[in-house]
């Protein structure tokens, strides 16, 4: 099974808004309000670490779910912020440079 | 605004977190514009480092939205740098400027950096007018080129168009220029005293049948004027229990030299961010504490006014007239040229009727 690695796109400005991230995309100024466990996982996003490590070490904790429930939820949300254009999914660790 | 974006600023006031910050990076400027009201001189700016910090320190606070402007910020020879740093720290940075130093290479920079808009001072669509209001000639052929560059890299430019009396007949040919250069265009008839006091800008006011040309006009309107220009509904308890802007809530405005204040154009000295934690000027002022305890019902004039409930009175304004519990007598002039009702304020001084202003 390939790793996932997240990470936000360049364009975009974010902020945390007590258990919520505002995440603005600067190209067209569409907003989106990420909910706490997608916040979570939106804060994790390096690039480095793998998706399923950022779900097993800071989502399952915090809200008490299934591992593989969670992360097949997780899967289709990064892959739902990344046709955004507000997120990058790869199969390998992403840099810098790589996250347009 | 949309809902959400609407969720996010009651939110922000529900919590005190300044999610906007305008910080103008310098006063200097390369333009002497007739209706500034601003000191150019230099006055010990804030250095990089101490913008820096101070970044850091308004991420740590929640803010969101940066908008930066001056005076001219691109004299600063760090501007880019600091908005870089802005960019790390996953601000939305709106720059402000007159950009006439905008060529096709600073576009594209402003483009790289992730800059999500920039709003550049227009005053006419003809030269002769536009370059005698900034005392620089060829400066609307300057600001143009510099549209067509930023507009060209795919960036969302906003013209802004003061209105005064030297062009007071032009929004529509600015508004026209806008469309054809793929701007967006905002219209504004107030002219806002000198930082130090003095009146005398206000002066360049338009005449109140200008004023009432500009504020029916649909095309300024953006709709219906039977709709826009209604006489304003019955003021009700949340009307009056409303908060008279975002200033203080939600935002604040921090000078060149450090200082903070409710906003740009409600400067009220509430700290000194060399002298204090920016988190700790925001949450301790006792001045910002006054501003958000103020109420719609608190303001004794306004709140019998026929306006409050519609009333976009600038607490900034009305604090420059010399009580910030008191009107805006430009606001004041706004309602009365959209629906031809005299606020309570002109009724007292004796403001409604004639030619005023």
């Amino acid at each position: 099974m390939s790793e996932k690695y997240i990470k936000p796109s360049r364009n975009i400005a974010a902020r945390m808004l007590d258990d919520e991230m505002i995440v603005m995309s600067v190209r067209d100024s569409a907003v989106y309000s990420l909910n706490a466990t997608a916040s979570v996982i939106w804060s994790a996003a390096d690039g480095s670490t793998p998706l399923r490590e950022i779900v097993a070490s800071k989502v399952v904790p915090q809200f008490e779910v299934e591992p593989e429930v969670a992360y097949q939820d997780a899967l289709e949300l990064v892959e739902e912020l990344a046709r955004e254009g507000i997120l990058v999914v790869a199969d390998h660790p992403i840099k810098q440079q790589d996250s347009a | 605004m949309s809902s959400l974006l609407q969720a996010v600023n009651e939110k922000a006031v529900r919590l005190g977190i300044p999610l906007n910050v305008h910080l103008d990076v310098t006063y200097r400027c390369n333009e002497r514009c007739v209706h500034c009201y601003l000191d150019h001189d230099d006055h010990g700016e804030l250095t990089f480092d101490e913008i820096h910090g101070l970044l850091q320190q308004m991420a740590d606070a929640g803010v969101f939205y940066l908008t930066l402007s001056g005076g001219e910020p691109l004299l600063r020879n760090d501007l880019f740098a600091i908005i870089r740093r802005a960019r790390e720290l996953t601000f939305s940075v709106k720059l402000k400027t007159n950009a006439i130093l905008i060529k096709e290479k600073e576009a594209a920079l402003i483009r790289d950096l992730g800059v999500e808009k920039v709003q550049v001072s227009i005053y006419s669509h003809r030269p002769e007018v536009h370059d005698a209001i900034t005392k620089v000639n060829g400066s609307l052929d300057r600001s143009l080129a510099a549209i067509r560059f930023l507009v060209s890299q795919g960036l969302k430019v906003t013209m802004a168009h003061v209105i005064m009396r030297q062009n007071r007949f032009d929004y529509p040919g600015v508004q026209a220029l806008a469309a054809e250069l793929g701007a967006d265009c905002t219209i504004d008839p107030t002219i806002t005293p000198h930082m130090n006091g003095d009146r005398g800008l206000v002066k360049l006011n338009v005449s109140r049948e200008n004023l009432r040309n500009v504020m029916q006009d649909p095309a300024v309107l953006g709709g219906d004027p039977a709709k826009f220009c209604a006489p304003p509904p019955p003021a009700t308890d949340n009307d009056l229990d409303a908060l008279p802007c975002s200033a203080g809530h939600s935002a604040c405005y921090v000078s060149p030299y450090g200082d903070v204040f409710p906003c740009v154009q409600f400067p009220l000295p509430s700290g000194n961010i060399r002298e204090q934690k920016f988190l700790d000027i925001w949450k301790d002022s006792p001045q910002l504490k006054e501003v958000r305890s103020i109420r719609m019902r608190d303001l004794p004039v306004c709140s019998g006014c026929a306006h409050v409930a519609g009333c976009r009175r600038c607490p900034g304004l009305a604090y420059l007239e010399g009580n910030m519990r008191g009107p805006s007598t430009a606001d004041c002039e706004k309602s009365y040229a959209k629906t031809g009702i005299p606020s309570a304020n002109m009724i007292r001084l004796g403001l409604a009727g004639g030619s005023g202003r």
